[in-house]
């Protein structure tokens, strides 16, 4: 995922920081990401506790482990983000076979719209600051390209411009999240024995938020 | 061919603004026309209207206030800091953090409502941008202590910031607050610093202004764990504390503010926590006493009229009777609620000796309701007071706090 040019070096002081101890950076962290992480959470798994749970594993999953985090393969925000989704869609999965005995395929479907919504959301608040700023000031707030780009201090031409990447951008996450939950390629055995394979998804196991990293690690 | 070819481009860039539906419907007409027979951009127009789509705001959960704290709690207990925010640090980390939570959420029109911002000289009123723009106006004396750069445009003064790039601020200790005598509204600095930099910063998008102020905050508290002594000294203008003071003061004033703006777009706001509300109130009842001296200062009698001893008041129960010295009266403070403590307030100045002596009498109030009064959004003769001794003393210290106000 494209980030502006001093995110990168920002996000590896950060993750020295948290090495080093420092609670600044902790906190700091959170100011950034929790409303990503819980948003994200709080998305797919629609419940007020297990968000807060979710928050509360991942944020201490980084400051446990600050190393785990590889700055070449993409921003915090993005592996934070890819770790959240995984481990809450895995949550969501595991709730849904709990009640159901098994997740047929009605469940994963839903399953996977969930996830979809809540993937393109992230992207959108992970987009770099500057096309984020201009799409939220004209989708959000009602502004034509022209208003949009004399309120930024940017000229109507980068105005049109960032509108017409961002959106690239998202349309591509898009169609990336549309071909990873494709229920057409069956795998061997899901993430529980005995799915149905038409429901499995197989593509939709644990593995779905991995390749998730990836994607988001190799960049767009 | 080539101007055909040029009208192509030129609607083509138009499609992500189009697909937001950001485009004036005369343009957005022709390029609608050229939908029709261009399949190039008709493609890409439906791939970005597709992906707009997905830009419909599903409102998330809300963040509950309190998961930062309990978040934050989990992970130190399960790793503990190496070098962790000073206690005098936190009620500052968790105002803002709190503050910047509620921004997050403001559509547009919110930021223009208007916020009233009450304090014992008047009232003045700001939009959230300009409230913002307040706070790091005053955090920026903290920044100028600390060696960071000062947020306001044009500095502190007269080149009297510290050199640049100083890492570890100085440690000296400062005794007690001190009031330098000076011409002039004590506030003007403040007041002058907010407009110079609410001026500089007029015309920016509110989140942009929100970004910076955060950013602000975040350096200051990194730099104040370098500091965990909190001795330097900020000096205010019209008055000096120490570091670990002056993060209290600026955690009350975040609280109070980040309250008057939640009040102005119909959120609700959450009090501090209880043990930032109690370094709250004990910063309070400590700068108390300057406010009863400046009450004293303020009254139609002479000030050498003290030299006559706290017996000139009607009451007569100034001075330690019986025991042939003489002493300032005391009056005791209890707080009541989740914050819940007493405090010993000395009534009387200097000039009527050593504060001592069995309290005058004692007061009992709620914790948030002292602070409100602090911040002068209370009336003094209608904040409820469990009243037990000396009423007078009792009202001329409920008088005196909302003077611990300021714009």
């Amino acid at each position: 995922m494209a980030t502006t040019d001093d995110a990168p070096r920002r996000d590896e002081q950060l993750q020295r920081r948290l090495a080093r101890g420092e609670e600044t950076a902790l906190g700091e962290l959170y100011d950034q990401l929790a409303p990503m992480v819980h948003g994200l959470a709080g998305r797919i798994l629609s419940d007020q506790t297990a968000a807060a749970q979710l928050t509360r594993e991942i944020f201490a999953h980084v400051w446990e482990h600050p190393e785990a985090f590889d700055p070449s393969r993409g921003s915090l925000r993005s592996w934070l983000g890819a770790l959240t989704h995984r481990r809450a869609v895995d949550r969501l999965r595991a709730r849904r076979a709990e009640a159901a005995g098994y997740a047929g395929p009605a469940e994963e479907d839903e399953i996977r719209t969930v996830a979809t919504a809540a993937r393109v959301q992230y992207v959108v608040s992970a987009l770099p600051e500057p096309l984020r700023e201009t799409i939220t000031e004209s989708y959000y707030d009602g502004r034509t390209y022209q208003e949009t780009a004399r309120r930024l201090g940017i000229s109507e031409q980068a105005a049109k411009q960032r509108m017409r990447l961002g959106l690239a951008l998202l349309a591509t996450e898009l169609e990336q999240e549309r071909e990873r939950h494709r229920p057409s390629a069956p795998a061997a055995g899901g993430p529980r024995g005995g799915l149905p394979t038409h429901g499995a998804g197989s593509a939709d196991g644990p593995r779905a938020g991995e390749d998730g990293q990836r994607t988001e690690g190799g960049g767009t | 061919m080539t101007t055909t070819d040029e009208r192509h481009e030129a609607l083509r860039s138009l499609l992500g603004a189009w697909a937001l539906g950001a485009v004036p419907s005369a343009e957005a007409a022709e390029l609608e026309l050229h939908l029709t027979d261009c399949p190039q951009c008709a493609e890409e127009a439906g791939r970005l209207r597709e992906a707009a789509g997905w830009l419909s705001v599903e409102e998330p959960l809300d963040q509950p206030g309190a998961l930062r704290q309990q978040v934050l709690d989990w992970c130190l207990t399960r790793r503990p800091a190496d070098l962790p925010v000073p206690t005098w640090g936190m009620p500052y980390t968790a105002e803002t953090a709190k503050l910047d939570a509620l921004l997050r959420d403001l559509g547009p029109e919110e930021w223009q409502e208007v916020a009233e911002l009450p304090w014992h000289g008047g009232t003045e009123y700001l939009r959230p941008a300009e409230v913002l723009c307040h706070l790091a106006a005053v955090d920026g004396y903290l920044a100028v202590a600390l060696g960071l750069p000062d947020p306001v445009p044009g500095g502190p003064g007269a080149g009297s910031g510290p050199p640049a790039g100083r890492r570890v601020p100085p440690q000296e200790a400062v005794a007690a607050p001190r009031v330098p005598p000076q011409a002039g509204p004590p506030w003007a600095r403040i007041t002058e610093r907010t407009a110079r930099l609410t001026a500089e910063q007029a015309g920016q998008p509110p989140q942009r202004i929100r970004a910076r102020w955060r950013r602000h905050c975040h350096e200051l508290v990194r730099s104040a764990a370098l500091a965990p002594q909190g001795n330097t000294p900020v000096d205010f203008g019209f008055a000096t504390v120490p570091l670990r003071d002056a993060f209290v003061d600026r955690a009350f004033e975040c609280y109070v503010h980040g309250e008057d703006i939640a009040r102005a777009v119909a959120y609700p706001y959450d009090p501090p926590t209880p043990q930032h509300l109690r370094q709250m109130i004990d910063l309070a009842v400590r700068m108390l006493p300057l406010a009863l001296a400046g009450q004293r200062a303020a009254r139609p009698e002479p000030a050498g009229a003290a030299l006559g001893g706290a017996d000139g008041r009607p009451d007569g129960s100034g001075t330690g009777v019986g025991t042939g010295r003489r002493t300032g009266r005391r009056i005791r403070l209890v707080i009541d609620g989740p914050a819940a403590g007493e405090w010993l307030i000395p009534l009387d100045g200097p000039d009527a000796g050593p504060p001592g002596g069995e309290p005058v009498a004692a007061m009992v109030l709620d914790g948030l309701e002292f602070c409100q009064l602090a911040a002068a959004h209370r009336d003094p003769d209608r904040v409820p007071v469990g009243e037990h001794g000396d009423r007078a003393a009792i009202r001329e210290v409920l008088r005196a706090t909302p003077l611990l106000s300021r714009p």
